[in-house]
């Protein structure tokens, strides 16, 4: 592949002094600080109240971002094609599934059992927009927003799908945490297109090469933002994209390689 | 639906590993002689009173370079990649395009969390046990990483987690990595090994059959769980290599989170777009290999689906009767079985149904049949309403 061109119709973001995308596009293009606070509450206003209810909270940092992003989407969500990629999904079902496994007969919840699937923020995305096309879940550890972003990238320029991508990544609880050192809660959106849209926020070209040094935020505190969760690693693709300008992030990809995103002029 | 051609990539390599053994001449064998690989037995220290497909020969470790990797998981998958010289057809395509150019894409629903059960019971303080490793084991990306290193491949790389369809996506995320010129090559696959929370936990979703599982039967209670390892290499330059991936189709129900859609619309949607990605019309399919658990939902939704799209007369069977249902591997270990009917020229039946459900309207095949055959379309369906449809082919 060299090179396949798209269009970024919108984003979303929900991180830690990073709340949604109006405020991260300040921040990145450094009109406002960057202030380390904690995700303040929100409600889904997509989910119908009994999967509300059930849906864990990685299901609900995934619709967070998504949700922001569509915000800006002109069209019906149900249209759209969706890869969710994360590293682990949801590590606090996995951490109570296991801590009752290690008991004698072991009863577990059915819906602890069901939300624990790697694909449980796709269904209930489906669910919640009535969206029936082709869906994707992906995991690919460090590399996985590189892995869902060329995904997507398929998707919507190889099959010409408008496809919403969802990265995203919740810290575990003890004593996966020290195993696995997610440091916050992060989730990012995409909606890529393979037309030429007058509002996107930019057209990208990507493609992927041989190893090559991933882009690094210059800001200290954005740098150490774009480490703390899987879903981060997308920053420096979301700076060019706030600054609305041209330029090029890479990043490493799972197989050895690194996805080169230019955004162009 | 896109309008841009779909080249049908060459199926150029392909292996199982199951309950029914290891390799494609375990596989036909049993076909053959109508043995089933599940069994009633415990796993490890469960004590549901079940049937499973469970594989023989894991409890030896890896070699002792792969130790960090060491887990069920692994084990199985690197007993399914020693069968049937896939190894060696592997590293032809890799001298042939170059380590870069080969991509691998994995599906498994659980990877190595049967390693952070284990863990668990060994918790001191709120410590898990130094051996443990989350990366290299309980991470659903492991498994596709084992694979991609074990084959020194470079190329793109992901493991696809949709539940039960994940080895079925896999073709489809393959193909679109093939079609675009991403790559030359594609390892597909799917592994998925016994593990207590899928045993307890499809238990407390009442859909674990007590009695052996009965796809389509009057009488069915539920599915039996198993385990497998399946690969597959496919090629862009299908050349006159015999097998192809004719089609995929891929829907979502927007219904339950473990439940089918009763009228079967997110498996109607996937069958429809496989046929159209072929062009071809639904009479040219010879056989369905059915997603078919064995659950009293599952097997009604996707006959309604079959019967709206196929009409009754196509010959469709489960084959979860032979393997147990292998969840994240079920859609590759099925793909390879469909060829396997294909290569051999037979229909398997629907091992262990006794008296087909009335209400199910398909050509369930009650007795094995030996005909000549040129398609095969395989069905996975998994929670979250993800759905999978692949179209196997003979060259014509």
């Amino acid at each position: 592949m060299n090179g396949m061109t798209l269009s970024v119709a919108a984003a979303g973001i929900a991180a830690p002094g990073l709340p949604d995308w109006a405020t991260a596009c300040a921040v990145l293009r450094g009109a406002a600080p960057h202030v380390a606070a904690e995700l303040p509450p929100s409600f889904s206003q997509l989910l119908p109240p009994n999967e509300r209810r059930r849906a864990p909270p990685a299901v609900r940092l995934a619709f967070r971002a998504a949700e922001d992003a569509l915000a800006r989407w002109p069209l019906p969500a149900e249209r759209l094609a969706a890869v969710f990629a994360s590293s682990d999904a949801d590590t606090g079902i996995i951490h109570r599934i296991c801590q009752t496994l290690a008991h004698p007969a072991p009863q577990l919840s059915p819906t602890d059992f069901h939300n624990s699937v790697h694909n449980a923020a796709a269904g209930y995305w489906s669910i919640a927009t009535a969206a029936r096309g082709p869906s994707n879940t992906i995991c690919a550890y460090d590399a996985s927003f590189a892995a869902g972003l060329l995904e997507a990238t398929l998707l919507a320029g190889g099959e010409n799908l408008d496809t919403l991508l969802v990265v995203y990544d919740v810290p575990p609880p003890a004593p996966l945490y020290e195993k696995r050192p997610i440091a916050l809660a992060a989730s990012v959106a995409l909606v890529l297109s393979a037309r030429a849209l007058p509002q996107a926020l930019g057209r990208l070209r990507i493609a992927r090469v041989a190893r090559a040094q991933p882009s690094r935020m210059d800001d200290a505190a954005l740098e150490t933002l774009r480490l703390a969760n899987p879903a981060l690693r997308a920053l420096p693709l979301l700076h060019l994209l706030a600054r609305g300008a041209a330029g090029r992030a890479t990043f490493e990809d799972a197989g050895h390689g690194a996805l080169c995103v230019d955004v162009l002029p | 639906m896109n309008a841009r051609h779909f080249e049908p990539p060459a199926i150029t390599a392909f292996t199982a590993t199951s309950a029914l053994g290891r390799g494609l001449e375990a596989h036909a064998r049993a076909l053959r002689e109508e043995r089933s690989g599940l069994r009633r037995q415990a796993f490890e220290d469960c004590t549901l009173d079940t049937w499973i497909g469970a594989v023989d020969g894991l409890e030896i470790p890896l070699p002792p370079q792969w130790s960090a990797w060491d887990c069920r998981n692994h084990r199985l998958a690197e007993l399914g990649l020693n069968q049937d010289g896939f190894v060696a057809a592997v590293e032809r395509a890799r001298a042939r395009y170059g380590a870069q150019r080969v991509g691998v894409f994995i599906g498994t629903s659980t990877s190595g969390v049967r390693e952070t059960e284990r863990a668990y019971r060994e918790l001191r303080e709120d410590r898990l046990p130094d051996w443990f490793q989350h990366r290299t084991m309980q991470n659903t990306y492991a498994v596709a990483d084992y694979v991609r290193r074990r084959l020194a491949l470079c190329g793109p790389s992901a493991a696809i987690s949709t539940a039960c369809s994940s080895s079925a996506k896999v073709f489809a995320a393959a193909a679109r990595a093939l079609g675009a010129g991403l790559c030359d090559a594609a390892v597909v696959g799917g592994v998925d090994s016994l593990c207590l929370t899928t045993l307890y936990g499809f238990h407390a979703l009442q859909l674990v059959a007590r009695d052996v599982c009965r796809p389509a039967d009057a009488e069915r209670s539920g599915l039996s769980l198993g385990e497998a390892a399946a690969f597959l290499l496919l090629e862009r330059e299908a050349g006159d290599a015999r097998w192809r991936l004719e089609g995929y189709g891929e829907s979502s129900d927007a219904h339950h989170m473990s439940a089918p859609d009763p009228e079967g619309r997110g498996a109607i949607a996937a069958m429809r777009a496989a046929l159209a990605r072929a062009r071809i019309a639904p009479q040219e399919v010879d056989y369905i290999n059915l997603h078919g658990t064995g659950t009293p939902a599952n097997d009604l939704a996707e006959d309604r689906a079959l019967c709206a799209l196929f009409g009754r007369d196509v010959p469709c069977s489960s084959t979860k009767g032979w393997t147990g249902h292998t969840l994240g591997a079920a859609g590759a270990l099925e793909a390879v079985l469909s060829l396997l009917a294909l290569r051999e020229g037979f229909l398997p039946r629907s091992l262990n149904t006794r008296r087909k459900d009335p209400r199910i309207e398909g050509a369930i095949l009650m007795s094995t049949r030996h005909v000549p055959l040129r398609r095969v379309l395989s069905n996975s369906f998994g929670f979250g309403g993800s759905n999978c449809s692949l179209l196997l082919g003979a060259r014509a």
